[in-house]
């Protein structure tokens, strides 16, 4: 695992690949936290997710690119831009979307940039593992989610149902905050009128 | 493969998720770095299990796992946004400082101004009244102005 390390002045072609695609992640992510308009932030993630699904193809883990793919670029920037429209944000540029401590945050980022990487480099300098394709197949991965890890899959789907009522409940106006005056009368009108109240207003 | 490459474009994804947690004011933009902290552990857990060639694959599996959850959280959060927005008409992180401490200056003038400028119509007017409150009566303020927060929900 760790001896006869290969030397760093020659990489190897998925090396580089993977550099370019790190590239990619780092400067697109870089461009979400200082760009002046929201939308393009949003559409600065997707390339940066993009960039690590690519990523995670040269490190043989296709199943996770393939979920990265569809569920980051797939669902959660669209529900991140249904979010920016729905609290009416401004589309073009904006001034104040960084707030006053924005130095402080740099600081500090700089600063966790700094001390992550020395630890790393310092650690994992030997580290090698040479990529066999085949071991990220979905077959695999799957074999593996339904032999070792069925509990905490079912578990994670118990999370997810109540992360989404919780979420129609937080998005529900109908709903009376203090005392119910009419629970008679509740299920019928939000039963209906529910799943648009989201999207709607 | 080096695992140090994975390991350094995570440490920098993480970092420049930090700087956007700390330096971004709108709520949904917050909520966007945080994603980009969580795809950094991702690609750790990935490389580190390509690394280790562990036959569980538990560190894929757990990456699978984070994403699930990061989905989950973000349903979840900007449920929390909208009716944030519905009450309050603003997502500024800024300018939600009901549950901060009460005595300092640079709040209220921060809200001064903010009400001044903006044209929120229905929550702006009451809240240097709940300021006055809460510096009064410490405690008792504090409660109050929750109280009114959850009422209004």
């Amino acid at each position: 695992m760790t001896e006869a390390v290969p030397s760093y002045l020659s990489p190897t072609g998925q090396e580089i690949v993977f550099l370019l695609l790190g590239a990619v992640a780092v400067g697109s992510a870089l461009l979400v936290v200082t760009t002046r308009q929201l939308v393009h932030a949003a559409l600065w993630l997707v390339v940066s997710f993009g960039a690590l699904a690519g990523c995670y193809l040269v490190l043989t883990a296709e199943f996770v690119a393939w979920v990265q793919v569809l569920i980051y670029v797939g669902a959660v920037v669209v529900l991140l831009l249904f979010g920016i429209m729905l609290t009416r944000a401004p589309i073009g540029r904006s001034a104040d979307l960084d707030s006053g401590n924005r130095l402080v945050a740099a600081l500090v980022a700089l600063a966790t940039a700094a001390i992550l990487v020395t630890v790393v480099i310092d650690g994992f300098h030997r580290a090698y593992a040479p990529l066999d394709p085949g071991a990220g197949a979905a077959g695999e991965l799957g074999a593996s989610i339904f032999a070792t890890w069925v509990l905490p899959f079912e578990a994670l789907s118990v999370l997810l149902l109540a992360a989404l009522i919780g979420a129609i409940v937080l998005s529900r106006t109908d709903i009376p905050g203090g005392s119910p005056p009419g629970p008679p009368a509740d299920p019928q009108t939000g039963g209906t009128s529910a799943p648009d109240h989201p999207g709607g207003h | 493969m080096h695992i140090v490459y994975p390991a350094v474009v995570s440490a920098l994804l993480f970092s420049i998720g930090v700087y956007g947690v700390l330096a971004r004011r709108n709520t949904i933009l917050v909520l966007m770095s945080v994603e980009l902290m969580l795809n950094a552990v991702n690609l750790n857990l990935v490389a580190f299990d390509v690394w280790l060639a562990d036959r569980l694959h538990s560190g894929q599996v757990l990456t699978l796992f984070v994403i699930v959850i990061a989905a989950a959280e973000v349903g979840l959060g900007l449920a929390i946004v909208l009716a944030l927005y519905r009450n309050r008409r603003t997502v500024d992180v800024d300018h939600l400082r009901d549950l901060a401490e009460p005595a300092d200056d640079p709040p209220a003038a921060v809200l001064a101004a903010s009400t001044g400028a903006d044209h929120r119509a229905s929550s702006a007017p009451a809240r240097p009244a709940a300021e006055d409150r809460a510096e009064a009566a410490d405690g008792r303020g504090e409660e109050q102005t929750v109280e009114r927060g959850g009422g209004r929900l």
